[in-house]
C-alpha cells in the first residue's frame, strides 16, 4: 500500500446490499385497515367528512347487525356463495383442463390460443343479455357469466404454467420409459401448480366481480341485487355493508388459497 | 448387452454436429467420450438413449440386456433431473411405478440402491434439502433402481465443485468394483475421463469425429489422484484437445 492512503483516514465501505426479498410482517396489513377505518370513524363524527361524502364505520356495523339479526343476510348471502362456488368451480375446471390441452397438443394451441385472445377482453357484463337470451333469466345465466369470465384468465395461466415446465424434467421421465399419461400426471401438472394456483388467485377475484354484475340483472335475493338497491336509494350505510361483505369474501378466498399453495407446494419451501 | 455404434452421422439443419462414429462400448466397462465444448458428445449421447434420431447410421443393441432389466439404457443428467416435489424415496419410485413395482417389493428396491449409493439416511428428504452431490447420487440410486444394462452419464459431475467432484468419482469407482456396470460417460473434464474410463474416445470438434480411441487398462480401484501414469495419459489427451478446444471456443455460435 502506498504512504498517500496510508496517511488517510480509512472509510468504512457503505453497505449497499439488502433489500428485494419481501419478508411475513404479521399485523401489518390488519393495521392498515384499522388506521383507515378509525380515521374515517373520526372524521364523519368530527364532521371534517360530511355525512354524504362517506357513511360512519359504526352506523355501517349497525346495519350490518341489523341485516344479522332480520336473518337477511343469509338470505342474500346463502344464494350468491352457491352462484359463485357453481359458476366459479365450472370456469375454473373448464379453464384449467383447456388449459393443459394448450399446454400439451400443438393443434389445440393453434386452434384456441387466438380465440381466447379474441374473448378474454370482452367485458363479460356486457354479454349478460345474451346469457340471458341463452340460458333464461334464472341461476343458469348467472351461472354462464361467472364461468365465463373465470374461464379466460385460468386458460391463459394454466397454458403458460404448462410451457414453464421443465423440460429436462419430461426429457427425464421419457428416458426412464414412462408413459405419456404418467408424464402428464406426475411430472407436468405437479411443475404447472404453482402457476396455476396464481392464475386462480385472480379468477376468482374476477369471479366474485362478476357475480355482482350478475345479480344486477334479474335477481331478488343476493349480495348483488342488495347493493344494487342501496345505491338507487342513496342509502351508503347499506351499499358500504354490501361492500364490506364482497371484500370479506375475497379475503377469505384469498386466504384458502393460500392454505392450499402451502399444502400442495410445500415443496418450494 | 452391448451398444454398437454404426457409422452415426448427425446434423441440426444444415450444421453437421457428428460425423462416421463408429464404436462398441463392451459389457462391463465405461466408455468416456470427450472433447471440445461443442462437439456434439451430448448429442451422441441423447442418440444412444434413444431421445433423438441420427441423420445417418444406426445404434444397436447386442444381446439381450440382463434379466430383470426395466430400462435397458438409463441417464443421469448433468442437472440431476430430479422432481423437487418428491422426496428421495418418491422420485425413485417414479421410475419403478410404471412397470408396476409398488408397496413392498418397491420399497425393498429403494432400500437397496439407497444403501449403495449411501442415502439411507435420507429417504425422505426433498431435493432442496440435499447438496449438489448428493442430489446427483440420488440420481444414480434412481438409475440402478431400474437395474440398467447401460448408464448413459452427461457430464454427471460437471454442476459439482471439485471436492465434491472427487468424493463422487471415488462413489462411482466404489459402485462399479463392488458390481461392475456398462456405461456410456460425456465429460470435459480430462481427469474424470481417466480415472473412470477403461476406453476414451476422443472427438473433434464440430462436426465431431473420433480422433483416438485411449484405452487404460489399469483397474478403476488402482486409480489413485495423482498417479504419473494416469497423468501421463491426461497430458497426451489434453495435448490432442488444445487447440481444437481454442478454435471451438473462438466459433460463432449460430446453431
Amino acid at each position: 500500500m502506498s504512504d498517500a492512503t496510508l496517511k488517510t483516514r480509512p472509510i468504512e465501505v457503505r453497505f449497499r446490499g439488502g433489500g428485494f426479498a419481501p419478508k411475513a410482517r404479521r399485523w401489518v396489513g390488519l393495521a392498515v385497515f384499522v388506521v383507515l377505518i378509525a380515521i374515517m370513524e373520526i372524521g364523519t363524527r368530527s364532521g371534517w367528512i360530511s355525512a354524504l361524502t362517506l357513511p360512519r364505520p359504526s352506523d355501517v356495523l349497525a346495519t350490518f347487525k341489523e341485516l344479522w339479526d332480520s336473518g337477511l343476510l343469509f338470505k342474500h348471502l346463502l344464494p350468491s356463495l352457491s352462484r359463485l362456488a357453481v359458476g366459479a368451480a365450472i370456469g375454473a375446471t373448464v379453464g384449467i383442463c383447456v388449459g393443459v390441452m394448450i399446454g400439451l397438443f400443438s393443434y389445440v394451441r393453434a386452434g384456441l390460443v387466438p380465440l381466447v385472445a379474441a374473448i378474454f377482453p370482452i367485458p363479460k357484463i356486457a354479454l349478460l343479455p345474451l346469457f340471458v337470451i341463452w340460458f333464461g333469466i334464472d341461476e343458469a345465466s348467472k351461472y354462464a357469466l361467472i364461468a365465463f369470465g373465470t374461464f379466460t384468465p385460468t386458460v391463459v395461466a394454466t397454458y403458460g404454467a404448462v410451457d414453464n415446465v421443465d423440460r429436462s424434467l419430461i426429457r427425464m421421465g421419457q428416458s426412464f420409459g414412462l408413459s405419456w399419461f404418467s408424464i402428464v400426471r406426475k411430472i407436468v401438472l405437479p411443475g404447472a401448480m404453482p402457476g396455476i394456483l396464481s392464475g386462480l388467485r385472480i379468477s376468482l377475484a374476477i369471479a366474485i366481480i362478476l357475480l355482482v354484475a350478475a345479480e344486477m340483472l334479474g335477481a331478488e335475493y343476493g349480495i348483488g341485487a342488495y347493493i344494487l338497491e342501496a345505491g338507487s336509494l342513496y342509502d351508503l350505510e347499506r351499499l358500504f355493508a354490501g361492500v364490506v361483505i364482497l371484500s370479506l369474501l375475497g379475503v377469505i378466498l384469498s386466504t384458502v388459497i393460500g392454505v392450499i399453495e402451502r399444502r400442495l407446494l410445500g415443496w418450494r419451501g | 448387452m452391448d451398444i454398437r455404434l454404426d457409422a452415426i452421422s448427425h446434423s441440426y439443419g444444415g450444421t453437421e454436429v457428428l460425423r462416421d462414429i463408429s464404436l462398441d462400448i463392451p459389457t462391463g466397462k465405461i466408455v468416456c467420450f470427450v472433447g471440445p465444448s461443442g462437439c456434439g458428445k451430448s448429442t451422441l449421447l441423447r442418440l444412444i438413449g434413444g431421445l433423438e434420431r441420427a441423420t445417418k447410421g444406426r445404434v444397436l443393441q447386442l444381446g439381450t440386456p440382463p434379466a430383470g432389466c426395466l430400462n435397458p439404457l438409463t441417464y443421469v443428467f448433468q442437472d440431476f433431473a430430479l422432481l423437487p416435489w418428491r422426496t428421495v424415496h418418491g422420485n425413485i419410485s417414479l421410475v419403478l411405478e410404471d412397470h408396476g413395482i409398488k408397496g413392498t417389493a418397491a420399497d425393498a428396491i429403494i432400500s437397496d440402491v439407497l444403501a449403495r449409493t449411501k442415502l439411507s439416511d435420507f429417504s425422505n428428504a426433498l431435493p432442496r434439502q440435499l447438496s449438489g452431490g448428493m442430489k446427483q447420487r440420488v440420481a444414480i440410486a434412481r438409475a440402478l433402481a431400474v437395474k440398467p444394462a447401460v448408464m448413459l452419464m452427461d457430464e454427471p459431475l460437471s454442476a459439482l465443485d471439485s471436492q465434491t467432484r472427487e468424493l463422487l468419482m471415488d462413489d462411482l469407482v466404489g459402485l462399479w468394483t463392488r458390481q461392475p456396470f456398462t456405461a456410456a460417460y460425456v465429460t470435459h473434464n480430462l481427469a474424470e475421463a481417466v480415472r473412470l474410463g477403461h476406453r476414451i474416445a476422443v472427438l473433434s470438434r464440430r462436426p465431431g469425429e473420433i480422433r483416438e480411441m485411449v484405452e487404460i487398462d489399469m483397474p478403476l480401484a488402482d486409480r489413485s489422484h495423482g498417479n504419473p501414469e494416469l497423468e501421463q495419459i491426461q497430458k497426451h489427451l489434453w495435448d490432442m484437445m488444445r487447440d481444437e478446444a481454442r478454435a471451438a471456443d473462438e466459433e460463432l455460435i449460430d446453431v
